[in-house]
């Protein structure tokens, strides 16, 4: 098959049986690859209700039918699981060079089953395949992990591993790679703790087949001349996604002091321009990026390196958690990196602990004498540090906010930040409605890709609630994820406003089928439906009641900063749910029709 | 003319090698490239990049002559006249003359053809004259 690399590995870890079949040609056609063979092989396979934590669920690794061709950011690799942090669907993406070398060992994607006896790691190179003995890696840090496999190995493979916070079971723990870049949310590193896979190793030497070779290069090289001449370009290569930081806070979407407000006082000291000067080093793309929003940074302070911080974690490990000096942040996002744990939800627990030690829900006690106040560097340090262990309070965080502030109650409920589960990105969404209902919609929870539409809020009317708005964020939601699951970034088309139409050609001359965007955002239509059907499954009462935001959102207005005093109502929010639904084509209860999975082409595969 | 690599501004994203692969074997196979990438990672977190300066040292020393130069004035391999020898791969100062018999059945080297530099989001690489101002001369610096 064009574009693909032919084969799906699976590998057993219980019985140590690795198999490889021929990927499925019908799956390729519906589904397309990445995060749309994710949920195809997840839906499929993993038993209902099995214990994400247990030997049932499955780690599904895919790349997709761009991954490691002429394109830009053709690095994106998709990890799906049942989430052991939100019992739900989790779907995580890598960036990196990771999936490009999958395909180049002759892999579209490896489905890790059972449980290992003991610590292993996955060797792949080419058809050479075998699973080895981890202890000597089990229990060290990502870093340390990758850079002793890769001295071990070669410079050539790539490597996927996780730290102690997968090992440990921690909720939200993430898969590392490159030094720095992170499959890190639902916790797909906690399945691959459990599982006992420290790491997967890869290196390939395989040409991936095109069906018009020329057509292709032409395609792919007029895509990188649209990227370099944008007029976005240097801004992004300059500063990534931290460059969005400043526009952040001033309309008041820069998450405050665990999403109380969303401008935060020290928030210049954290603006991209600062940590461009302060602490970057090296610009650090993913394959075949002309953009390369990667920022590797030095921090003098603590003799550290760390590739970040992104906007997400500067905002959810500093003003989260009221840390105003970009040292300071970057140095967290080292330890979470390290560790092996999501830098977006260990910032929102840190936050929720921290303003439940200000009203006195959490005490010196609780705390084991740490004073968990806004802006203690030293207890953000500490908790990381607890969570990964899962010791003192980092126990009761390594949880998720959901489960900590259920357990801990006292109203703590009410300021944890989460949708299904999922701690909320960094986005605070008090007065935009678009942004609110893509959190509250999301297939893995509160997060913010699948509909980026913060930036759609502004230039419509932040407070409006109109049919043309609901239908806008359903459009990012079918569309935008479609770069996932052809395993290519959506920056270019982000950032660098570069003609989608552009990939079509590209996508044809690899695959030899001719899709439009059109016949795309219906796959991602049919992807998002299943996923809607898979948490249906998975969890028992599944309604509306699992699409509404933290009460923060409709109750509790920010008292400073550019949303001082606005909020939306929950009359709106429940206003924008029953357009959604309606405009999706599912009940009022938020399940999909049968009509609508007749049209989409889901009936057999749900029955 | 030759290609020039700024490697302060690489940001290891392997485009080059893709593009290369494609123009020297028309496959899309970036361990089937005529440029190296070295990442210095985690410290100090660098990349290094190794280019042909077009010195001709490989053709110098090529038995069968199979090193020739083409209208752009740069040495390139006529894969028919190859022999496997590898009497050029040590002579080359950049370590970016290849022979790897498991990949092809013939060395390959820079031919200049630019697709490297078209697809550089970064313009870490760039072709100029042979002896153009130190500036460009960056591919000889440490890492």
């Amino acid at each position: 098959m064009n574009g693909y690399a032919g084969k799906i590995l699976r590998v057993n870890l219980s019985t140590g049986k690795i198999s490889k079949e021929n990927t499925p040609a019908e799956v390729a056609k519906n589904f397309v690859g990445g995060r749309g063979f994710g949920a195809y092989f997840l839906f499929k396979e993993v038993p209902s209700h099995a214990d994400p934590l247990g030997p049932e669920n499955k780690l599904i690794v895919s790349s997709g039918p761009l991954s490691g061709l002429l394109i830009p950011g053709a690095g994106k690799c998709d990890f799906t699981c049942k989430s052991p942090l939100t019992g739900g669907y989790a779907s995580s993406s890598l960036g990196g060079l990771f999936t490009a070398e999958m395909k180049f060992a002759g892999i579209d994607s490896i489905i890790f089953e059972g449980i290992s006896p003991k610590p292993v790691y996955l060797f792949i190179e080419d058809n050479k395949i075998e699973l080895r003995d981890a202890s000597f890696l089990w229990g060290k840090g990502t870093i340390t992990a990758e850079k002793e496999l890769k001295e071990m190995l070669g410079e050539e493979f790539q490597i996927a591993v996780i730290g102690p916070g997968g090992e440990n079971g921690v909720s939200f723990a993430s898969i590392n790679h490159d030094y720095g870049r992170q499959a890190g949310r639902g916790g797909v590193g906690t399945v691959m703790g459990i599982k006992k896979l420290k790491a997967i190793t890869i290196r390939g030497t395989n040409s991936i087949p095109v069906a018009d070779l020329e057509g292709y290069r032409k395609a792919g090289i007029a895509l990188y001349k649209s990227c370099k001449e944008a007029e976005g370009l240097k801004f992004w290569q300059s500063y990534g996604t931290p460059g969005v930081t400043s526009w952040a806070n001033e309309v008041g979407a820069f998450p405050t002091l665990n999403f109380s407000a969303g401008s935060f006082e020290g928030a210049k000291t954290l603006y991209g321009q600062v940590m461009r000067e302060q602490i970057v080093v090296t610009d650090k793309g993913c394959f075949g990026c002309p953009s390369p929003c990667g920022k590797y940074s030095r921090m003098k302070r603590y003799d550290t390196q760390v590739e970040g911080p992104e906007y997400e974690t500067i905002g959810m490990l500093g003003s989260n958690v009221g840390l105003a000096d970009i040292q300071d942040v970057a140095q967290a996002n080292y330890l979470c990196d390290e560790l092996g744990i999501d830098t977006i939800s260990a910032g929102s627990v840190i936050g929720w602990a921290m303003e439940c030690f200000g009203k006195g829900i959490l005490t010196l006690e609780d705390t084991g004498g740490i004073e968990l106040r806004f802006g203690n560097v030293q207890a953000v340090f500490s908790l990381i540090r607890q969570i990964a262990a899962k010791e003192g309070l980092g126990d009761l965080l390594s949880q998720g906010v959901k489960k900590a502030s259920a357990a801990t109650g006292k109203g703590s409920e009410k300021f944890a930040i989460h949708v299904k589960g999922m701690e909320q990105s960094a986005y605070a969404t008090h007065n935009a409605t678009a942004m609110l209902l893509a959190y509250m919609t999301s297939d893995v929870g509160a997060h913010h890709n699948r509909a980026w539409a913060i930036t759609y809020d502004i230039q419509v009317g932040r407070e409006k609630v109109t049919p043309e708005k609901v239908a806008h964020v359903i459009w990012l939601q079918n569309f935008r994820p479609m770069f996932d699951v052809l395993g290519a970034c959506r920056l270019q088309w982000v950032e660098l406003s570069i003609e989608r139409d552009l990939y079509v050609p590209a996508l044809e001359a690899i695959t030899g089928v001719h899709r439009t965007w059109e016949d795309l955002e219906k796959v991602g239509a049919r992807i998002w439906n299943l996923t809607r059907l898979y948490w249906a499954r998975e969890n028992d009462g599944f309604d509306r009641q699992w699409d509404m935001p933290a009460a923060r959102f409709y109750e509790d207005p920010p008292t400073t900063g550019a949303t001082a005093g606005q909020i939306t109502s929950l009359d709106n929010v429940n206003k924008l749910l029953d357009i959604y639904y309606e405009q999706r084509g599912w009940e009022s209860n938020g399940l999909p029709m049968p009509t609508t999975l007749e049209q989409l082409g889901l009936t057999e595969l749900v029955a | 003319m030759r290609l020039y690599a700024d490697f302060s501004r690489c940001s290891g994203c392997h485009a080059c090698q893709v593009a290369c692969s494609l123009n020297l074997f028309q496959e899309n196979n970036p361990k089937k490239s005529a440029l190296r990438i070295i990442p210095h990672f985690p410290v100090p977190g660098t990349y290094e990049l190794k280019v042909c300066t077009q010195c001709g040292d490989c053709a110098a020393v090529c038995p069968t002559n199979a090193i020739k130069q083409n209208s752009k004035g740069a040495y390139y391999v006529d894969y028919a006249e190859c022999n496997l020898c590898e009497a050029c791969v040590p002579e080359c100062p950049e370590g970016v003359m290849f022979i790897k018999v498991d990949l092809a059945n013939h060395s390959w080297k820079c031919d200049l053809c630019g697709d490297c530099v078209q697809v550089c989001g970064t313009d870490a690489l760039f072709i100029d004259e042979i002896d153009a101002p130190v500036r460009h001369s960056a591919s000889s610096q440490a890492a």
